[in-house]
């Protein structure tokens, strides 16, 4: 089976430090792939080339067994690649509609932005995935952190992702939310879209993934199934950067 | 106001049932009670249709770029060299028309073109100045407060290099029609242009309710609707016939009708209206407003002000988008540039001097906050307004003039201060 989305031997150098330094990953349709690794691993790094954030040095990257050139964010979203960002990259003096929209913005005949429609289209994709959502008019400094979490993910949802990049979803969430955006991550996979996912999580990382693969120093350590690996095995990979079977 | 952590109660009060912006009321309240109290200190000579037709007229320039300010300042950039921007633009184009045009390219003085091509290349001129310091600032990254800091030094000597620094007049007479007193609507086409407003308005707001009913969105009250509307219309309205009482004086009148070669008939009077440079004020006020609420290139402002790197990470180019307000505030300044030496009717060579600190006090006062992604166009015209009465109120009342400018500072820090107590109390916005 072609994947879905495969990074091939990406480098990535910053004033001299190989921030990546020649990792390929992939994920399938329907598979959710966790990126694990300490502080300053590469995980970011890595997965900010495949958003178009940055351009790697060397490398190439596949989507659908195309080869895609991505030099932008918008490159990036040309592919179906959605990314919902650890600092939740939303402006907060704009409300959800805006937000949601920002760089797609729905226009009329006129070529005017329509923030009526927008807010209008809001409210049908908020019902789906936050039924508790009500401040629509507000600016998203004045959400919680689900909510937040919820315009972010509604962008990419929205937009009919392929393959939706997720750093840190859960970081600034309660149990409850983080409950939600597990069950909407399970909700994804089922309509085949391949995630990659990024955590600190080691625990629950291996409830959501179906993969792991761990990073240290820009170098990758392994990716293993998680059926195959307990958390001791992947915490060794993560802390001694050595494969279980070599840490014996 | 309402608290916007609260859960949202159905009952509300006549008061909240307006939805007004309650910062723009105290605004209004706040230039309201200058004017009072001026024209109690003045004994009734503040609000005489004479000084607020001339308080109209001088606000217009400074007004004029402090829309075009909003928009660097909410993308966190600033602009120290508007009133240089404003002398190099104003000392181009009085030399094209006073000099250049006439002699090198033998069109004559007085040839009719001379105005227009004047002016679209004093806006020409503009554009690309503010563009070029924008590259500088968003492709270079140089901090704007430094290319500005540098172009206001430039800028001001180039104006002063173009005309050796001597005055440059009389400008072109269709030229200064676009200064103020010289251009004027008279009674009947101001109170067509007051009307029409109105109308525009009333159906603005009629089709707003339209479109969010087909949303089925919450509206307002129908009273409460009909009750914005007789505010506006009678605002609009109450301002159109405050201009037409102004008259023009009747010695003035006569020697209007002797250069036509008549007599003037007994009893005749005049209005002298809206003044043009209102008009342009108007426009541009409108079509800035469109550009922040419903283009995209607002949108893109106003995101990458509110977080610079999520509105990079949307795909939107935020070095353009640099150059593109900055070359807005160049286009601005030109035409501030044709206003400000056309109510001259001459350049001279300290002309558009510390507009720069007018400008950017216009739009703090008007409510645009200098961490970027906050500021409104009306804010920023109200608080040009604000500052042009005060100015002016203090020298009618005859406060020296080093007090005057102890005032002004004052209160553009009270202004601010007030503010930020203000969006604390509504929620930290």
């Amino acid at each position: 089976m072609t994947p879905l989305c495969e990074m091939r031997d990406i480098s990535i150098s910053f004033g001299g430090i190989r921030a990546v330094d020649g990792v390929s990953i992939h994920v399938n349709p329907g598979e959710v792939v966790g990126l694990l690794g300490h502080n300053g691993a590469g995980k970011s790094t890595l997965i900010k080339i495949l958003s178009g954030a940055y351009k790697a040095d060397s490398g190439e990257i596949y989507v659908e067994g195309q080869k895609a050139n991505i030099s932008s964010p918008r490159d990036a979203r040309r592919y179906n690649i959605e990314t919902i960002y650890q600092t939740l990259a939303l402006a907060d003096n704009l409300d959800a509609a805006s937000n949601l929209f920002l760089g797609r913005e729905l226009t009329n005949w006129a070529g005017f932005v329509d923030d009526d429609r927008m807010e209008a289209e809001t409210r049908k994709i908020m019902a789906r995935l936050n039924p508790n959502f009500r401040k629509l008019k507000e600016p998203v400094s004045a959400l919680s952190g689900g909510q937040r979490q919820s315009v972010a993910i509604a962008r990419a949802v929205y937009f009919n992702a392929k393959i939706l990049i997720m750093d840190e979803p859960t970081a600034a969430l309660g149990v409850h939310e983080t409950q939600m955006v597990a069950d909407l991550i399970q909700e994804l996979k089922k309509q085949g879209l391949g995630i990659f996912l990024i955590s600190h999580d080691t625990r629950e990382m291996l409830e959501l993934c179906d993969r792991v693969s761990v990073m240290k120093n820009g170098r990758l350590i392994g990716t293993e199934r998680v059926e195959d690996v307990t958390e001791d095995d992947i915490l060794s990979m993560i802390i001694m950067g050595k494969k279980p079977d070599q840490a014996a | 106001m309402t608290d916007v952590s609260a859960p949202q109660t159905k009952k509300r009060t006549a008061f909240q049932a307006l939805e007004l912006d309650t910062r723009l009321l105290g605004m209004i309240g706040a230039f309201l009670v200058i004017c009072i109290v001026f024209n109690v200190m003045t004994d009734g000579r503040f609000l005489t249709p004479r000084n607020i037709f001339n308080l109209t007229i001088q606000t217009v320039s400074v007004a004029i770029m402090a829309t075009g300010m909003v928009f660097v300042i909410v993308t966190r950039h600033i602009d120290l060299a508007v009133g240089a921007l404003l002398a190099t633009c104003s000392a181009f184009m009085a030399m094209l028309q006073a000099r250049y045009l006439p002699d090198l390219f033998g069109l004559g003085l007085g040839h009719p073109m001379i105005p227009w091509i004047t002016i679209a290349a004093g806006l020409l001129l503009g554009t690309l100045i503010g563009a070029f310091q924008g590259w500088l600032v968003g492709y270079l990254t140089i901090p704007a407060f430094i290319v500005t800091l540098g172009g206001l030094l430039v800028w001001r000597n180039v104006a002063w290099y173009q005309t050796s620094g001597q005055t440059i007049g009389p400008l072109d007479p269709t030229f200064t029609k676009f200064g103020g007193i010289n251009g004027t609507l008279g009674a009947t086409w101001s109170w067509v242009f007051g009307l029409a407003a109105v109308a525009w308005a009333i159906y603005a707001m009629w089709s707003a309710r339209r479109a969010k009913l087909a949303h089925d969105f919450p509206v307002k009250p129908v009273w409460a609707e009909v009750t914005l509307g007789a505010i506006i219309a009678a605002g609009i309205l109450g301002f159109i016939g405050i201009l037409n009482a102004y008259e023009i004086p009747s010695r003035r009148l006569e020697r209007m009708f002797e250069v036509r070669g008549e007599i003037m008939p007994e009893g005749f009077s005049a209005s002298y209206g809206l003044p043009i440079s209102v008009l342009l004020l108007i426009g541009v006020a409108v079509v800035m407003t469109l550009v922040a609420q419903r283009t995209r290139l607002g949108r893109y402002i106003f995101a990458t002000g509110g977080n610079p790197d999520a509105a990079e990470l949307s795909g939107i180019n935020t070095r353009m988008l640099t150059v593109k307000v900055f070359a807005i505030m160049g286009a601005l300044c030109a035409l501030s540039a044709v206003v400000a030496s056309a109510r001259l009717t001459n350049h001279s060579n300290d002309i558009g001097t510390l507009d720069e600190l007018r400008v950017i006090a216009a739009a703090v006062i008007g409510g645009t906050a200098l961490a970027g992604g906050i500021g409104t166009i009306y804010g920023a015209i109200l608080g040009a307004l604000i500052m042009q009465s005060l100015q002016s109120g203090m020298a009618m009342v005859g406060v020296d003039a080093p007090l005057q400018n102890i005032v002004v500072g004052t209160v553009l820090v009270a202004a601010v201060l007030i503010d930020t107590i203000y969006r604390k109390k509504t929620g930290g916005r």
